[in-house]
């Protein structure tokens, strides 16, 4: 469409043909970032003499974080293990759930058509709200600590394998699934037998994937009172203790990329 | 014995492996249920699922179409900020991802770098943005610091898959036909990695997006402040114009940019 709208250059090749030279969409793509980048710094104030003049209290903190209290490791301990719980419990819960759901949601296993849109539909508002929003929602709900941030990363666990797996399902191979169904096998069956084999690396190195990044979210989750290390690092901000806070941010790192490196390893072997 | 049979005998016996499995998973999850405390459950919890409910239900509709100082104002700030934090990432990404690559630079800087930009994606974007408050003073500017650099861990770490991928038969070829290092990087590096980066990119600022609506949490601008206030006042009526703003923005923005990703990677 913009396409057409662009110039073209003609050119006569010796032959007499006429050719067609496309125009690039770079100078329009450029153009465009240009102008919804001025836009931005409109709205949002960025002022880059303010960032040199001030950037300076930035490292402040960093300098403040090191040396970390390494007396206050004890005390991380717990919360950490917490935060790694929430997130491995919700994980496995979201992964289960998340099956038979993303059966329901493929239209090539589900031939009602409103079904599958449905489910679909949920899964990608799920998907959407932000995790720190529905762990606050929960927390309303479940009350404050490690039941509200388990919740939240359930259903949001749900919603991402849910969605990748559903994807990988319209586009498994159904032959061998049709003919089970042909020989009298129910649809459970015949998806366990024919189906199921052929998107299982996929879904176990998804949920992998899925637990290492809900273990960074599940760090945050504490800052709205939904359980684990977030209290600690909500607590450390609020009295600008920024020693023990380096003391939480170098435990957290290290666990994350211990978790990190070795689902990366699992998940290089799964595939 | 048929055919059919002897194949099926042949099948290895995985029934061992299935079971340390399935006893590992079920370890894990006895050990991870204990750190969930049931006791604490809201006793109005379900009036308050209900309030909430009927707030996305009921939404605040005068807000939800106010332009000058509603829904609509504050997500155009927050894709401000996502936009502004994805650009500049995005080129501060580039250095540290070359840096990264192992079949750029020597195995140790490599690897110091890669240290480097775990600590980066590690680190919460809240503590990143009180962090920067303290720099620009609260509001959208702060936010639109913090979203840099958190895009800049993710970004740099997809950029060096691609680099590492990067076909060096091209470059050899032009260098064989005289070719200057300028030229060799416009036309050998260039063009092999700047669709795959641009689609990256894209995929980030979704990313961006739903952090960057989280991030008013602590006074870094965008949707997120009002949407906490809102929620701690128990006005769930706002709350649920605010969070379905929010969701038809984030669902049209994700299916805009599957759509020019697929385009881009195709060609």
């Amino acid at each position: 469409m913009f396409a057409k709208m662009l110039l073209t250059r003609k050119m006569t090749l010796p032959n007499g043909k006429i050719v067609v030279e496309m125009r690039s969409m770079t100078p329009l793509v450029i153009l465009l970032l240009i102008g919804f980048g001025y836009g931005s710094i409109q709205i949002t104030g960025f002022d880059l003499q303010v960032l040199i003049n001030r950037i300076g209290q930035f490292f402040v903190i960093i300098q403040e974080m090191i040396p970390p209290t390494w007396a206050y490791i004890p005390q991380v301990w717990r919360p950490l293990l917490d935060t790694i719980k929430m997130s491995l419990l919700g994980s496995l819960l979201g992964a289960i759930t998340a099956l038979p759901l993303a059966m329901l949601a493929a239209s090539n296993i589900t031939k009602t058509k409103w079904v599958s849109s449905t489910v679909k539909f949920i899964l990608s508002i799920l998907r959407t709200l932000p995790t720190l929003v529905v762990a606050l929602i929960a927390t309303y709900i479940f009350g404050l600590g490690t039941l509200a941030g388990t919740v939240a990363i359930y259903l949001f666990t749900i919603a991402y394998i849910g969605k990748l797996l559903y994807e990988q399902i319209e586009n498994a191979n159904l032959d061998a699934y049709e003919a089970m169904h042909s020989m009298g096998l129910t649809t459970i069956q015949s998806f366990r037998y024919a189906v199921f084999p052929q998107i299982l690396p996929n879904y176990l190195s998804t949920s992998l994937f899925c637990f290492e990044g809900n273990v960074r979210y599940a760090a945050i989750l504490g800052y709205v009172g939904a359980g684990g290390i977030g209290l600690l690092l909500n607590e450390s901000l609020g009295w600008r203790n920024y020693s023990n806070l380096g003391m939480i941010l170098l435990m957290l790192v290290v666990v994350v990329y211990m978790i990190e490196s070795i689902s990366e390893y699992y998940r290089k072997k799964l595939t | 014995m048929n055919a059919i049979d002897k194949q099926y005998h042949l099948e290895p016996n995985r029934r061992f492996s299935q079971i340390i499995t399935g006893l590992i998973l079920i370890i894990l999850f006895g050990w991870s249920v204990s750190a969930i405390q049931f006791e604490q459950l809201a006793t109005n919890g379900l009036t308050i699922a209900k309030n909430i409910l009927l707030g996305l239900v009921q939404p605040d509709v005068e807000l939800l179409f106010n332009f000058t100082n509603g829904v609509p104002y504050l997500l155009i700030e927050t894709m401000a900020i996502a936009f502004l934090g994805t650009i500049v990432g995005a080129i501060l990404a580039i250095p540290l991802a070359f840096l990264s690559a192992s079949n750029i630079v020597p195995k140790p800087v490599a690897s110091i770098v890669r240290i480097l930009l775990v600590f980066i994606r590690t680190i919460p974007a809240i503590v990143y943005g009180l962090m920067f408050i303290r720099v620009t003073g609260p509001g959208p500017f702060a936010g639109v610091l913090t979203m840099s650099l958190t895009s800049i861990g993710m970004l740099a770490k997809l950029y060096v898959d691609v680099i590492e991928d990067l076909d060096t038969s091209i470059l050899e070829s032009m260098e064989s036909l005289g070719c200057t290092v300028m030229e060799k990087i416009r036309y050998g590096i260039f063009p092999q990695l700047s669709v795959l980066f641009l689609s990256i990119i894209i995929y980030r600022y979704d990313m961006n997006l739903r952090d960057a609506a989280v991030l008013g949490l602590v006074g870094a601008g965008g949707i997120g402040a009002p949407l906490i206030f809102a929620m701690n006042s128990y006005r769930w009526s706002e709350v649920g114009s605010i969070l379905i703003g929010l969701v038809v923005l984030i669902l049209i923005v994700e299916y805009i940019s599957n759509k020019i990703r697929t385009k881009l990677v195709r060609g």
